[in-house]
């Protein structure tokens, strides 16, 4: 049975010139134990459905409408003191920035502890010795001493592995990754990636995680969902979509990444790029949201939108044109 | 942090050095010669020399103050030229009811106005908020004696819940203390917490932005946690720099308060030195307020290192 099930998530934003309809009908599961990687360009909804998942949005001006069923249980229909459980304790979240997420005049320490001084009912002595194994399970050096120290004394790195103690202290089942090395040099971004691969083989939790990197993509996730323009618009599991991705949009994201040495093989090509932008979702869209800047688009895409079809095996994507086979690109 | 304190109270010396030359200068600066007021309307001219003679006002204005600061170094704050007993014994005695006010009322803001505001920038937007923020335009706008009179006929004449004026000292119970000091450091609080309330609201509203407070949220923390740790700790730094700024403000609404409910405090003092032309008396309070106003902002800046870890002297 799928851990978390979501069917019809829509999250949608009041504002001043209309309602952002920023998640528009997104359904999708993770299994336990899974990796599944959302991925699609800034704007297109991931970072929104992230943080839908945890009811993060403030409401209003937002509205979270659909269900989430995280075991069984719909997470939207529970009142805020369930929710309060289930957060950081069963489904937990890591986030972009480290230097801005953790909280800079409590020390380290302090902000592994609470989370295990509310879910786990430990004593604030326990807590601590917690707090002071897991910064050894991720890998800081004298965690004894870095317990006692405030975030801007530690490196982004570092500030990285201290969020992602935070988030595993309680074993969740779920672990929500929004872009959790983006913001950090690239020799680190790829041992904070093994780093999270490794804890979570340890604690066997679940992984949603949110990118715009494709190569991290192929690294860690097992299955993934490309999101534009608040819709889904393919899912494959990872090597098939790599091999071959059935929508227009994939095959521009695919496209897009630069391949290492190919200025050296005297074959230059140019990188390719999506040309147009993304449609103001403050608009109802007729027809399929990508068709504006699809090369492939007929006045069929501009009418009528493609539902998600089977398109291989465990394969589905949103297009017309992806009937059999890839797309002649 | 110790030699900071230390270096801190150093210099706090040329200060309070310029503020005692400022408070010495009153005695020329300001109109009517104390030997005159001191002598009285039958005073012969001679009785007036005699006087003026025996305060040292007859000698050139730098001796003055050099042996005025001389005999301030070693405590002695002068006579009082009304009631011929010392200064320090006369402040020592009105000293125990304005500190109580000031106490209680600082004590009162802190509980009503951080509360307050931090409910208002949690609601911001909401019914609640604008009452509040309603209440301390309200609470800005009104003159201390006003609040107090309406206080003292309201609670303590048409419902005689509390006394009407006078002071009780502390050490004939903890209640008949506190009962008399209820309406004055309300009505001295008003402007105050008005004045920390909206600040509290202000650095609160940015905090709540900040992706920690989403972390806290993540990690299943409940609203009061978050609000009042994880967000309040961040915001403390104005909040204690306009609680700090605010007791320059006690200080004035003290003279006011303490006449309006009859407290034999320091304010009471002040005024009657000022109408009786006391310089000595004058000069002592003065020096006073400020070496207190001095005091607080070094407390002030020591209070920013415990609540900010990245602030270090």
């Amino acid at each position: 049975m799928a851990l978390l099930e979501v069917e019809n998530l829509q999250t949608h934003f009041r504002t001043p010139s209309g309602i952002n309809r920023a998640v528009d009908g997104v359904s999708f599961h993770v299994n336990e134990g899974e990796t599944l990687a959302i991925v699609g360009e800034s704007g297109c909804g991931k970072s929104v459905t992230s943080m839908s998942l945890m009811r993060l949005i403030p409401e209003p001006p937002g509205r979270i409408a659909g269900a989430i069923r995280f075991a069984g249980k719909d997470l939207l229909q529970m009142s805020d003191r369930e929710m309060r459980a289930i957060r950081g304790n069963d489904i937990s979240m890591i986030f972009q920035e480290p230097m801005t997420s953790l909280n800079p005049v409590l020390t380290v320490g302090r902000q592994i502890r609470e989370t295990l001084m509310i879910h786990q009912g430990l004593d604030k002595q326990a807590a601590e010795a917690h707090a002071v194994e897991m910064l050894t399970l991720v890998g800081i050096p004298e965690p004894k001493r870095r317990v006692r120290e405030y975030p801007h004394q530690l490196s982004g790195g570092m500030r990285q592995r201290v969020m992602i103690a935070i988030a595993l202290a309680c074993n969740p089942k779920l672990l929500i990754a929004d872009e959790p090395t983006t913001a950090l040099d690239v020799t680190i971004q790829a041992q904070i990636l093994k780093l999270m691969l490794d804890l979570k083989r340890r604690v066997g939790a679940a992984i949603i995680l949110i990118t715009h990197d494709l190569g991290v993509v192929a690294e860690i996730a097992e299955r993934v969902m490309v999101m534009y323009a608040g819709r889904k618009v393919e899912e494959a599991p990872v090597a098939e979509l790599f091999r071959s991705p059935r929508h227009p949009y994939t095959q521009g994201l695919l496209g897009a990444v630069p391949k290492l040495g190919s200025s050296l093989s005297g074959t230059t090509t140019r990188l390719a790029e999506i040309p147009g932008q993304v449609p103001d979702l403050r608009k109802p869209i007729t027809g399929c949201v990508f068709a504006g800047r699809c090369a492939l688009a007929t006045d069929l895409c501009r009418q009528y939108a493609p539902g998600l079809e089977e398109k291989g095996p465990r394969h589905i994507a949103a297009c017309h044109y992806a009937a059999k086979g890839a797309v002649a690109a | 942090m110790l030699s900071y304190i230390l270096r801190r109270i150093v210099a706090t010396l040329p200060v309070m050095a310029i503020v005692a030359l400022f408070v010495f200068s009153l005695l020329y600066i300001a109109p009517g010669d104390p030997a005159v007021v001191i002598a009285g309307d039958q005073a012969s001219p001679e009785d007036v020399e005699r006087i003026r003679q025996s305060l040292g006002l007859d000698r050139p204005f730098l001796i003055q103050f050099g042996s005025w600061v001389w005999r301030l170094m070693h405590g002695d704050l002068g006579t009082s030229i009304f009631t011929n007993l010392p200064v320090s014994t006369m402040i020592g005695q009105r000293l125990g009811p304005t500190l109580s006010l000031m106490v209680i009322t600082l004590l009162l803001t802190i509980l009503v106005a951080v509360p307050l505001g931090v409910v208002a920038a949690w609601k911001a937007g909401s019914f609640i908020d604008r009452a509040i923020m309603g209440f301390a335009v309200f609470g800005f706008s009104l003159p201390v004696f006003v609040v107090g009179y309406m206080l003292a006929y309201i609670f303590a004449l048409e419902l005689e819940w509390l006394p009407v004026q006078g002071y009780t000292p502390l050490n004939q119970g903890f209640w008949p203390w506190l009962q008399n000091l209820i309406l004055p450091a309300i009505a001295l609080g008003c402007v105050y917490i008005a004045l920390v309330a909206r600040i509290t609201r202000a650095a609160m509203l940015e905090v709540l932005q900040q992706d920690y407070v989403r972390t806290a949220k993540a990690k299943g923390l409940g609203q009061g946690g978050i609000l009042f740790i994880h967000a309040l700790k961040n915001a403390a730094v104005p909040i204690v720099t306009v609680i700090g700024i605010g007791i320059a403000l006690l200080i004035g609404g003290a003279v006011v308060t303490e006449s309006v409910f009859a407290i034999p405090g320091l304010g009471r003092l002040t005024i009657d030195a000022i109408l009786r032309r006391d310089y000595p008396v004058i000069q002592g309070i003065v020096l006073l307020f400020s070496f207190v106003y001095v005091l607080v902002n070094l407390m002030i800046d020591v209070t920013y290192t415990l609540v900010d870890p990245r602030i270090r002297y």
